[in-house]
C-alpha cells in the first residue's frame, strides 16, 4: 500500500514530441492518497490507459517521475513496483486450474507452500470460487475469469496498488453490479490503493472515493462524485457526468446576471466582466424547471419530450440554444406558454471551458432590471 | 404434429459434390482396391485372389524395411522440425520492418518445387563439387551420400528440415501473433519467468496451430517421394527407400500391380489411422 505521486509526468508515443498535441498525456502533478479508491474517467483516447500503464510500469513515461511513498519508481519494472493489474479482457492461464491460477504469482515469488495454500484457500472463499478450485480455468464464464484475474492481484497481500483497466467491459450487465459490489467490499477489507479506469460514469461514481476526470491527455478535475455533479470545474466534466449532461449555453456576463441569446439569467453570485474570452453558462438539466403562469421565467420552445422511466427529459430551445430539462414524475407540462427557470445557486460560469470563481456570493435573487 | 414431406430435390444439390468426390477419390481408391484383390496377366483378364497380396505384403521383409525406415524418418524430422520451428518463431520479431523480411525468408523454401529441392541438394551435397559435401570433407569428415547410408540419411533429413521447418515456423508465428499483449503484461505483473511465459501462455495458445503443423508434417513426411527420389533414388542400396519409393518400384518398376495396390491400401489406412490417433489424443485435452 502506498501513496502515489506523479511529478511533472507526461508521455508521448512519438520519439520526439514537439507540439502539445503530440502528447498522449500532458504534464501533470498529482498526489494520490494511500488506501483510497480512485477512478480514472474519460472518453476513449483521453490518456487514461496510458496513465494507468505508466503507474503500473508497463510503460516508461517520456518525462517526469512517479513516486510510491516518496521512492522514485519511474524506471522500475512492474514486479519491482509490486502492483497488481486487472485488464479489460480476463487474463487466465488456460492450462491451469482455478487454484493454480491464483497461486501462480506467489509461486513465482517463492512464497512457501503452506502460506500459498492458506492464502489461495482464503482467496477462493472470498471470490466464491471454492467449488471450482480444481476445474480448468479455461471453461469458466467471463465474470469468473475476471474474478480470477482480480484474485491473482489480491493474493499478494502487500501490493502497493491494484490497477483496473476497464475490467467490466466484457461482463454481462447483471454480473457487473455484483462484481462492482465485490470490488468495493474487497477494497474496504484490504484497504489497497485502487485505481480504476473506465469510461462508464456509473461505474466510476459508484466505485470510487475520488473520480479523476480526464480529457485530451489532461486531468480536468479530481473530486468526489458529489463535487463532480454539483460543481464541475470544466465544461467537459459537466457534459460527461450526468445523464443527460450539463447544459452549456454561450452567454455574456453582466455582473450578477448573464445574457443568453438576449435573455437575462440571474446568477447566484457576482462575476467580474470578462472580455476577449469564450464565456458560457452551465446548468444541469436537474436544476432547470418549467414554471407556471404566475412565475417569471425564460421563454422556450419544446422540441421533444422523452420518457425515460423515472422522469421525462424535455429537449427545448432557449433562443438559438438547445437545452435539456428534467421533468419530475407527475409534473405536467403546460400546453402553451412554456417558460423555464434556472436554480441560480446551481449555475456555473465557464471561461474558455474552465469554471470561473465568482467575485462574491449573494443571498436571494431578484429579477434583473 | 404434421409430418413434413421429404423434399427429394435436395439430392440434386448434393450431386455435383458427389460427382467430384467420386471422380477424384472414390473411383481411384476403389480401382486400387480392385487391383489389390485380383491378379492379372493381360489387359482385361482378372482372377480373384482374396487377401493373398495383403498377406504377401505384410509378411515381406522388404515392406517391413521400408515401413521401418519410413517411421524412423518421420520420427526424426518431427522431433527436429516442431521444436526448431517453435524456437525460430519465438525468436522472430513481433513488430517492425523486420517482420516482413523474416516472413519472406521463411516462405522461400516452401515456394520451391519439390523436385528442384531434391536437385539442389543433390548438387549441394556432392562431395567433389557441392558446397556442403566439399565443405564437410574439407573439415575432415568422410562424407559421401552416394555411398554411405548414414551420410545419405543425414542429407535427406537435413534437406527436409531446410525445406519444411518454415511451415512450422509460419504456423507457430501465427499462433504467437494472436496472443493479446495483456497476457504478457499480466505475466510480467505476476512475476513470471520467460520459461513460465512460454509454458503457460505461449505454448497453450499455440497448441491448435501446432496440432495442425504436426498433422501436416506427419502426412507429408510419411508420403515423401520426390525429394529423396531425386536426391538419392532410394540408395545407397535400399537405405533411403521409403514407402512411396518402394511402392513406385513395385508398381512401375516391377509391374506387380496386386502387391503395389495392397501396399497402397495399407499405406493409406496407416496414414489415416496415425492422423486420427494424433488428432484425438491432442484434442482430448481440450474437452476436459
Amino acid at each position: 500500500m502506498a501513496q502515489i505521486k506523479l511529478d511533472q509526468l507526461a508521455h508521448s508515443y512519438y520519439p520526439h514530441p514537439e507540439k502539445q498535441q503530440d502528447y498522449a498525456l500532458k504534464a501533470m502533478d498529482y498526489l494520490w492518497d494511500d488506501g483510497r479508491a480512485y477512478a480514472l474517467l474519460g472518453p476513449s483516447g483521453c490518456g487514461k490507459t496510458t496513465l494507468l500503464n505508466i503507474i503500473s510500469g508497463l510503460l516508461k513515461p517520456s518525462q517526469g517521475r512517479i513516486l510510491f511513498d516518496g521512492e522514485d519508481m519511474t524506471m522500475r519494472t512492474p514486479e519491482e513496483r509490486n502492483i497488481a493489474q486487472v485488464f479489460q479482457f480476463p487474463v487466465i492461464y488456460d492450462t491451469m486450474t482455478v487454484a493454480q491460477n491464483l497461486e501462480f504469482p506467489l509461486v513465482n515469488r517463492g512464497v512457501d507452500r503452506a502460506e500459498i495454500n492458506k492464502r489461495v484457500t482464503e482467496m477462493l472463499e472470498t471470490l466464491e470460487l471454492s467449488s471450482k478450485a480444481n476445474l480448468r480455468a479455461q471453461g469458466l464464464t467471463a465474470d469468473e475469469k475476471q474474478k480470477i484475474s482480480l484474485g491473482r492481484g489480491l493474493v499478494r497481500y502487500d501490493v502497493n496498488a491494484i490497477l483496473f483497466d476497464e475490467p467490466l467491459t466484457v461482463i454481462d450487465p447483471h454480473m457487473k453490479w455484483q462484481l462492482r459490489t465485490k470490488l468495493k467490499e474487497l477494497h474496504q477489507r484490504f484497504g489497497h490503493t485502487m485505481i480504476y479506469v473506465t469510461h462508464d460514469q456509473t461505474e466510476a461514481l459508484t466505485f470510487a472515493d475520488k473520480v479523476v476526470v480526464m480529457y485530451e491527455g489532461q486531468v480536468v478535475q479530481i473530486g468526489t462524485p458529489e463535487e463532480l455533479f454539483e460543481r464541475p470545474d470544466h465544461t467537459f466534466v459537466g457534459y460527461f457526468i450526468g445523464s443527460p449532461g450539463m447544459n452549456i449555453l454561450p452567454c455574456e456576463l453582466r455582473g450578477y446576471y448573464a445574457v443568453v441569446d438576449g435573455h437575462p439569467v440571474v446568477l447566484g453570485a457576482d462575476y467580474r466582466q470578462i472580455s476577449g474570452a469564450r464565456t458560457e453558462l452551465g446548468i444541469r438539466p436537474e436544476f432547470v424547471r418549467f414554471v407556471g403562469a404566475s412565475e417569471q421565467g425564460l421563454p422556450v420552445t419544446i422540441d421533444t419530450v422523452d420518457d425515460v422511466g423515472r422522469h421525462r427529459i424535455a429537449k427545448v430551445r432557449l433562443g438559438r440554444y438547445p437545452l435539456n430539462v428534467i421533468v419530475p414524475e407527475g409534473q405536467e407540462i403546460a400546453a402553451t406558454d412554456h417558460r423555464v427557470a434556472f436554480d441560480s445557486n446551481k449555475i456555473g460560469i465557464y471561461v474558455n471551458d474552465h469554471r470561473l470563481q465568482p467575485e462574491r456570493f449573494r443571498k436571494g435573487a431578484g429579477a434583473p432590471a | 404434429m404434421t409430418v413434413k414431406p421429404v423434399n427429394q430435390k435436395a439430392w440434386l444439390l448434393v450431386l455435383p459434390v458427389l460427382l467430384i468426390v467420386a471422380l477424384n477419390a472414390i473411383i481411384p481408391l476403389m480401382t486400387v482396391v480392385n487391383y489389390s484383390l485380383q491378379d492379372t496377366f493381360s489387359p482385361g483378364v482378372f482372377f480373384y485372389e482374396g487377401t493373398k497380396w495383403y498377406q504377401d505384403v505384410l509378411s515381406s521383409p522388404r515392406f517391413h524395411g521400408a515401413l521401418g525406415r519410413q517411421f524412423l524418418f518421420t520420427g526424426i524430422i518431427l522431433l527436429i522440425e516442431i521444436p526448431l520451428g517453435v524456437a525460430v518463431a519465438l525468436a522472430m520479431p513481433r513488430k517492425g520492418p523486420w517482420v516482413s523480411v523474416c516472413l519472406v525468408l521463411m516462405a522461400l523454401p516452401l515456394l520451391i518445387p519439390w523436385n528442384v529441392v531434391g536437385a539442389m541438394w543433390n548438387i549441394f551435397a556432392l562431395p567433389d563439387i557441392g558446397l556442403l559435401g566439399y565443405g564437410l570433407n574439407w573439415l575432415g569428415f568422410d562424407y559421401n551420400y552416394t555411398q554411405q547410408p548414414f551420410a545419405a540419411w543425414f542429407t535427406v533429413v537435413l534437406m527436409d528440415v531446410w525445406h519444411w521447418t518454415s511451415l512450422v515456423v509460419l504456423l507457430a508465428y501465427a499462433g504467437l501473433s494472436s496472443i493479446p499483449d495483456a497476457y504478457y503484461q499480466a505475466a510480467k505483473i505476476d512475476g513470471a519467468s520467460a520459461f513460465a511465459v512460454f509454458r503457460y501462455i505461449q505454448l497453450p495458445k499455440m497448441k491448435r496451430v501446432l496440432i495442425i503443423a504436426l498433422l501436416l508434417r506427419f502426412m507429408d513426411s510419411f508420403m515423401i517421394y520426390t525429394e529423396p527420389f531425386v536426391l538419392t533414388g532410394g540408395g545407397p542400396g535400399n537405405s533411403t527407400t521409403f514407402l512411396s519409393i518402394d511402392l513406385v518400384k513395385a508398381a512401375i518398376g516391377e509391374f506387380n500391380l496386386g502387391i503395389a495396390a495392397a501396399m497402397s491400401i495399407l499405406y493409406f489406412l496407416m496414414t489415416l489411422l496415425v492422423c486420427w490417433v494424433f488428432y484425438t489424443a491432442m484434442m482430448r485435452g481440450d474437452e476436459s
